[in-house]
């Protein structure tokens, strides 16, 4: 049993994921591996890379759901169903249950900017942490026997060896669709927390009480085209278009 | 509690970063490869590249798997087994270069055509052609044929530019963005980032597309439609905003041939032609004189309806009387089309009604004064904000052609081409069809041991350019620029094969391949085609195919089939240009181009091929490769780029030039260029002017800029051609009227394929088929973070798609009784394929889909054969035959675009049968053993596990 500082903390660091923007490339899937693999902790290990049973170790994945959404619209032959890509890493949340559960103490949330971290040189790998989390967010890697999960890129985010402007976690840096943002979700005034007062920012399953830090930006709102269609103005049908060239005329001699 | 570690917050992330451009798939992002222990760190997008600013997709990030890949082929390679067997010995580069030189010397001496090079996922096509227009053959060609070619004929064909990666969206301004179809393959990057701008903004995005994944996820609106009736949804777009007057009269008037008068002789060789002056200039009839007067006489009132009678008393109308009259057609209601393309009539008017309002209600102007080419001065640039994008989705049509000048057609209606807001011309582009080289290649183009007399490929201006005998028999072995595929501007790689194997129009010695999977994914009919690849004469116990030299990097299925392997280097080793003499990466405001350098160097014994290909070069004594006495000119690949020029001053690289590297586009060698690219980024960037970044077409600061860029030497304005009179001459030929006449078999596709004006017909595979028999669609598209088999080999990347199932609707899966995770017979007129399906709603529902090229042949790019990609994924390729059904003229069509030889992958027509679960997909092929790397291939990988002490 390990205990959570007080909260909330002073700040609290997070990513707002842009559910109307993200295209399911998976490059922030990549971009996060790569960074990780050769960043703190373990190497993020994958077995049998190139044969039948290939897995690994991912800090964050990109899961594709079809829904049919609340008056989802049907076009013609096209279905109801609507995709929707969901980015899905460790949420940082202010009630971390896998903080708690963990018999040995690796398994942190930090008092100052509230990143949950795992100290691997503590973790015995005895996975109740990943039990505990209602997200699936955790993942043990095989070969280093440790828990691992997203550090929001510790190792870059205050890292004075870089540029201050690629001083954001991998896969806000290399998001090509703008569909990550990380900041302090503490702070009203930052850009983070005004997306998310902004366009309704959600909680990713509050029932379980653990408060994440993350939000999720939902799609907007959208109009069907049909609703635009008496919007075109019908003009006069004419036999072989005279109708249309007597305009056309009237048009030329305006030019 | 005890303490945590200390987290070490800002360990240095590298020892050093090399920025070169991403080769991951052909975006051509800048990248930074960060350097630690000599091995790779970390690749991140380069922020000051203009293509990608920073960002970097899946595949980007995954290099470092692909560059460390088992796959990686070692040493040059011999073939010892029999074809497909994989077994091979490894030889010395002495000797696989000795072997070669030795092959292609006698094959130019004896027939220069009977080698066909042919290059897949080229980006080097610029010297790649140089080369094979040196050694002389007419057979070359690199792989836009099976890839894209129906949208760069199009757009250059209607508007001298195509999307493709030569133009963009107005990503900045534009409020309405309709995308055709998938086109998740090219330019991915920018679309991502450019969609998520618009929305953000506010802008609505439409996508018509069968399937909604990728883009069409995130799409305002989604229009399910039918494959292969695009076109005609394009038209009844047309035909809405004609009858509601939302066109841009005074842009056409200005722009496009709107009023060139068409020749109404019925019967005659000139009928549907322009009337020209004794000088070739089209002529208008000017309403105030009551005159026909040349294009571009100052101060002309050009009809644009009416007849009118020409100086030699035949009688003549402007080209968009014709349109006008043929786009108004009831046929092309909504209500018409509804049923063939699946979409309502609601959505299409709704669709016209908001690309009507945004472009003239929300019209945008940019107020920088600027000169037109006639000219005339305008105070601002008046922008209509709506844009499209197309590319694979509606190029693998067999209408694909005329659906992309359809949807030319559209944009030029509304005014949107080059215009603020709209979609955007990059640099060299546009450039009128006439600017384009003539196709070189007939017999008196080439002959022992010397050069073709010309560029192997370009646009014909009619039928007197094709490629053909005097009886109307193709020149090149893939019959391009034939009577069966006049204006296939990029070849028909999808077509060597079988040709070369059936000896029709001939047999071939030798060919010779860069990057292509013929064997496997990137053919038609695969399992002919590794027939084709293995049989043997009877007589002489010989190959059909004597000769295969292939390179690549990795270990494709093609390996197995090559007689002589020369192994290529990863992106991350080799010099490259992605020059403007080729591909382009310019984006609408700034001329770019970049450079690949060795930011690692390779450690097995491999060669870049290009330079491989320099190397045979001054070994065969080509000329350009060669000095006068035979010495070799070039030391390799980055020696070439450096001093290689194709005109005066022009060479593959613009920036820098000159001896102090200060000039730009024209200038002279500077053997200090790529220093010079490698400490900018390896990238250059050379803005527009302010008043030359729109309308490019007709703008006089941005025709003068392209001169002095190099793009051309003279003025090369673009007038949009709606009517194409092109297309009208090989229709007069096919009426036998106008000379070279078609031959008969050939005239019924071309009457039904080449109409001047954008026309829609039924796809030829559907056409053939009884409806009833293949009642569904079966379509493919790449998966966003893979492209095609280069990633599926990757140990990142294919922990996302390992494998692929057959993605089929709800409304089939009832009708047939199936679920989730069942197993079907998927059953074409030309084979059939047993495979796992997956229930879906977010498709059409007659469309059936699957991620494209997951599927591997066993023992190919060093993957356990029991892994699922081998196992359980597949390809559609085996349902896709390269030819028609026979439809009782004698004739096996090629399953392609009549008019430019566009594999249409996307035709295939499918019914499907229950099947019982299987553990395989089939047809299941024998491993190929001998391509094994058991030993090699790792179990586990930690990768970077050493720098996290």
């Amino acid at each position: 049993m390990t205990s959570l500082p007080p909260a909330p903390t002073p700040k609290q660091l997070g990513l707002v994921i842009d559910l109307d923007v993200c295209v399911g490339c998976h490059a922030c899937v990549v971009s996060c591996k790569e960074w990780n693999t050769g960043g703190y902790g373990a190497a993020l290990s994958d077995q049998d890379p190139y044969g039948p049973n290939v897995s690994g170790a991912w800090l964050n994945r990109v899961h594709s759901y079809e829904v049919v959404p609340d008056g989802g619209e049907i076009v013609g032959e096209s279905g109801e169903a609507r995709i929707v890509h969901f980015p899905k890493s460790c949420l940082h949340c202010e009630d971390a249950p896998c903080v708690t559960v963990c018999p040995t103490g690796a398994s942190y949330k930090r008092a100052d900017d509230g990143i949950v971290l795992v100290d691997e040189s503590m973790c015995i790998g005895c996975g109740l942490c990943a039990w505990a989390c209602p997200y699936g967010a955790r993942e043990m890697d095989l070969a280093a026997g440790v828990m691992k999960k997203c550090t929001l890129c510790i190792d870059r985010i205050h890292n004075e060896t870089i540029e201050e402007v690629d001083r954001v976690p991998s896969c806000v840096r290399t998001c090509p669709a703008n569909a990550r943002h990380f900041g302090d979700l503490a702070d009203p005034g930052s850009d983070v927390s005004r997306m998310v007062a902004e366009r309704g920012g959600m909680d990713l399953m509050p029932e379980q009480g653990t408060r994440p830090v993350n939000k999720y930006l939902p799609p907007r709102a959208r109009r069907p085209l049909a609703a635009s269609a008496p919007g075109i103005p019908l003009a006069e049908e004419t036999d072989g278009a005279k109708g249309f060239f007597a305009w056309l005329d009237g048009m030329l001699d305006r030019i | 509690m005890k303490s945590h570690a200390r987290v070490e917050l800002s360990k240095p992330v590298s020892d050093e970063v090399r920025k070169t451009t991403c080769y991951m798939c052909a975006c051509r992002c800048g990248i930074d490869v960060h350097l630690k222990d000599g091995k790779i760190r970390y690749i991140e997008g380069n922020r000051d590249h203009p293509v990608n600013r920073g960002v970097l997709c899946a595949k980007g990030s995954a290099g470092i798997m692909q560059h460390y890949a088992p796959a990686r082929l070692k040493a040059p390679m011999l073939r010892t087994g029999p074809r497909g067997s994989g077994e091979f010995k490894e030889i010395s580069w002495d000797e696989a270069l000795g072997l070669a030189t030795r092959w292609m010397g006698e094959v130019r001496e004896r027939d220069p055509k009977k080698l066909a090079f042919f290059t897949g996922r080229d980006q080097s096509q610029s010297l790649t052609g140089f080369w094979a227009q040196q050694y002389g053959t007419p057979n070359y060609a690199a792989h836009g044929g099976f890839c894209s070619v129906n949208m760069a004929a199009a757009g250059i064909t209607t508007i001298g530019g195509a999307f493709w990666e030569f133009g963009a969206p107005d990503w900045e301004r534009t409020k309405l963005f309709v995308l055709f179809g998938v086109a998740e393959d090219h330019d991915s990057n920018p679309i991502k980032i450019g969609i998520s701008k618009l929305k953000q903004r506010g802008a609505r995005f439409v996508s018509v597309n069968p399937v909604r994944t990728g883009y069409s996820a995130v799409a305002d609106n989604w229009i399910g439609i039918r494959p292969g009736t695009d076109g005609l949804l394009i038209l009844a777009l047309v035909h809405e905003l004609l009858k509601a007057r939302r066109i841009d009269v005074d842009y056409l008037a200005r722009y496009s041939n709107a009023a060139w008068l068409v020749i109404d002789a019925p019967g005659t060789a000139d009928h549907g032609l322009f009337a020209r002056d004794g000088e070739g200039r089209p002529l208008v009839f000017e309403t105030v004189t009551e005159q026909a007067v040349p294009t571009g006489s100052r101060g002309a009132r050009a009809a644009l309806s009416g007849r009118f009678t020409l100086p030699d008393g035949r009688s003549a109308v402007p080209s968009f009387q014709l349109l006008a009259e043929e786009y108004l057609d009831p046929k092309y209601a909504p209500e018409a089309v509804a049923s063939k393309t699946g979409v309502d009539a609601a959505t299409i008017r709704g669709l016209a009604a908001e690309i009507g309002r945004v472009a003239f209600d929300e019209a945008i102007e940019i107020y920088e004064p600027w000169t037109d080419v006639n000219g005339e001065r305008h105070q601002s640039f008046v922008g209509r904000p709506v844009s499209f994008h197309a590319m694979r989705g509606i190029s693998a049509h067999s209408n694909g052609f005329q659906t992309a000048r359809a949807l030319h057609m559209l944009q030029v209606l509304i005014g949107a081409v080059d215009c603020p807001g709209g979609f955007r011309f990059e640099p060299p582009y546009p450039k009128p069809l006439e600017a384009h080289p003539r196709p070189h290649g007939k017999a008196e183009h080439f002959g022992s041991n010397q050069p073709l007399s010309g560029p192997h490929l370009g646009f014909p201006l009619g039928p007197e350019d094709l490629l053909v005998d005097e009886e109307g028999r193709p020149a090149r072995i893939d019959k391009a620029f034939s009577w069966e595929a006049p204006i296939s501007a990029h070849g028909l790689m999808h077509m060597v094969i079988a040709n070369a194997h059936a000896g029709d129009p001939y047999p071939i010695d030798l060919l010779f391949l860069y990057m292509a999977n013929m064997a496997w994914n990137s053919s038609m009919n695969t399992g002919g085609v590794i027939r084709m690849l293995e049989d043997k004469d009877e007589e002489t116990g010989e190959y059909r195919i004597p000769r295969i030299i292939y390179s690549d990097a990795y270990s494709s299925e093609m390996v197995a089939y090559a007689d002589l392997v020369l192994p290529d280097t990863t992106y991350l080793e080799r010099h490259d240009c992605i020059s403007l003499l080729d591909r382009p990466i310019s984006e609408p405001d700034a001329v770019n181009d970049a450079i690949r350098w060795p930011v690692v160097e390779p450690d097995r014994d491999v060669r870049a091929f290009q330079s491989v290909l320099i190397d045979l070069g001054g070994r065969l004594k080509l000329p350009g490769f060669v000095d006068h006495r035979g010495t070799p000119l070039y030391e390799d690949y980055a020696d070439y780029i450096v001093r290689h020029e194709r005109r005066p001053g022009i060479g593959p690289l613009a920036g820098f030039r000159g001896l102090a590297g200060d000039r730009v586009g024209r200038g002279a060698v500077n053997r200090d260029q790529l220093r010079r690219y490698i400490e900018n980024g390896s990238f250059f960037s050379a803005h527009i002017p302010a008043e030359a970044q729109f309308f490019k077409h007709a703008n006089a600061a941005y025709q003068d800029f392209a001169v002095r860029m190099g793009f051309f030497d003279k003025l090369q304005p673009v007038t949009f051609q709606l009517y194409s009179e092109v297309l009208q001459k090989f229709r007069l030929s096919a009426e036998g009227l106008r000379e070279p006449v078609a031959p008969e078999i050939h005239r019924s596709r071309i009457l039904s394929a080449f109409t001047p004006l954008p026309a829609w017909y039924q796809p030829l595979e559907e056409a053939a088929l009884d409806e009833e028999a293949f009642p569904y669609h079966a379509i493919t598209q790449r998966p966003m973070a893979m492209y095609h088999s280069w990633g599926s080999m990757n140990a990142w990347l294919r922990q996302i798609h390992t494998k692929n199932p057959l993605y089929v609707p709800g409304a089939i899966c009832d009708a047939h009784g199936l679920k989730d995770g069942d197993w079907i017979w998927v059953i074409s007129h030309h084979g059939r394929i047993k495979v796992e399906i997956a229930h879906s709603d977010a498709v059409n529902s007659r469309t059936m889909w699957t991620w494209n090229a997951i599927g591997k042949r066993g023992g190919a790019w060093a993957l356990d054969p029991k892994s699922p990609e081998a196992e359980k994924g597949f390809l559609m390729n085996h349902l896709i035959h390269e030819l028609l059904p026979p439809k009782g003229d004698g004739m096996r069509w090629s399953n392609s675009d009549p008019v430019t030889g566009q594999a249409a992958w996307y035709d295939l027509r499918v019914r499907i049968e229950k099947a019982e679960p299987g553990e395989t997909s089939e047809p299941h092929f024998s491993d190929m053993a001998g391509l094994r790397r058991g030993e090699e291939v790792p179990a586990e990988l930690r990768y970077g596990q050493e720098w996290s002490k």
